[in-house]
């Protein structure tokens, strides 16, 4: 399945929900764009719902570092949310899990931004 | 006396779209070869991120350079070569991705993969001066 995004505000947080693959060619151009999209709104926090992600490669991955780097750059945070094993298991092998947090409930990631 | 291994080889073109398309081989091939759903999976993110490496890196995007991707089923093993017409890299120039100086680098996780999902990867120089990526999946007794 190839990728598709979502985008939800909530008050000050900007909640993209994310399915499918994100490699070279499907999705990781797209994930890019939406948060230097929305950091240029002004928007300082997100938090990236991988729920529906199936599948990451190691292009993928470097999207997500290129998307803290952004975020963080502008002053802002990001958050992982809903990892399945599988990317759980990238993280960790890659140690990115040390750079993200990583939540597993929406309520949790929300309240962990620092105001 | 051990049979001469099955050999399957696959020529592809320098698409982006050679990446998945080798994947899917190579989940293919993993599961005629008897590996189980997980092990299906590693293998094929194993050859997605050599012929993404491949792609972008070996053959530079140049579609008139090709990819050949060959499989050999041993007994023991699944055997998987990545051979790319670029002018090659040696493993121990790769830096580790997880030291503190390359932690935010956009690239440069695909060895480290592949490394962590096969039971052992090499990376040799090719007739042709391209790189030679071997990699084998054993079989859990």
């Amino acid at each position: 399945m190839s990728f598709k995004a979502s985008v939800r505000d909530i008050g000050d947080v900007t909640v993209i929900d994310m399915d499918g693959r994100i490699t070279l060619g499907e999705g990781s151009d797209l994930l890019r764009d939406l948060v230097h999209q929305y950091l240029g709104k002004g928007r300082r926090k997100i938090v990236l719902n991988l729920a529906g992600i199936t599948y990451i490669d190691s292009t993928g991955l470097g999207e997500l570092v290129s998307g803290y780097r952004m975020v963080k750059s502008e002053g802002g945070e990001i958050k992982l949310l809903n990892l399945n094993k599988k990317v759980s298991d990238l993280l960790q092998i890659t140690k990115l899990y040390t750079v993200f947090d990583i939540h597993r409930q929406e309520a949790e990631a929300m309240a962990s931004f620092h105001t | 006396m051990s049979s001469k291994p099955q050999r399957i080889e696959v020529v592809l073109e320098t698409l982006i779209e050679s990446i998945a398309l080798a994947e899917t081989v190579g989940m293919r091939v993993a599961a005629e070869a008897g590996f189980g759903d997980d092990d299906q999976y590693k293998i094929g993110l194993a050859v997605h991120e050599g012929v993404m490496n491949a792609f972008q890196y070996g053959n530079e995007q140049r579609r008139e350079r090709k990819i050949h991707l060959t499989f050999e089923l041993h007994e023991d093993r699944l055997v998987i070569q990545v051979v790319d017409q670029g002018s090659g890299f040696r493993m121990e120039d790769v830096p580790d991705p997880r030291d503190d100086e390359n932690m935010l680098e956009d690239s440069g996780r695909g060895v480290l993969l592949m490394k962590a999902f096969m039971d052992e990867v090499d990376v040799l120089s090719s007739d042709s001066g391209g790189a030679k990526l071997v990699m084998a999946k054993l079989h859990k007794k």
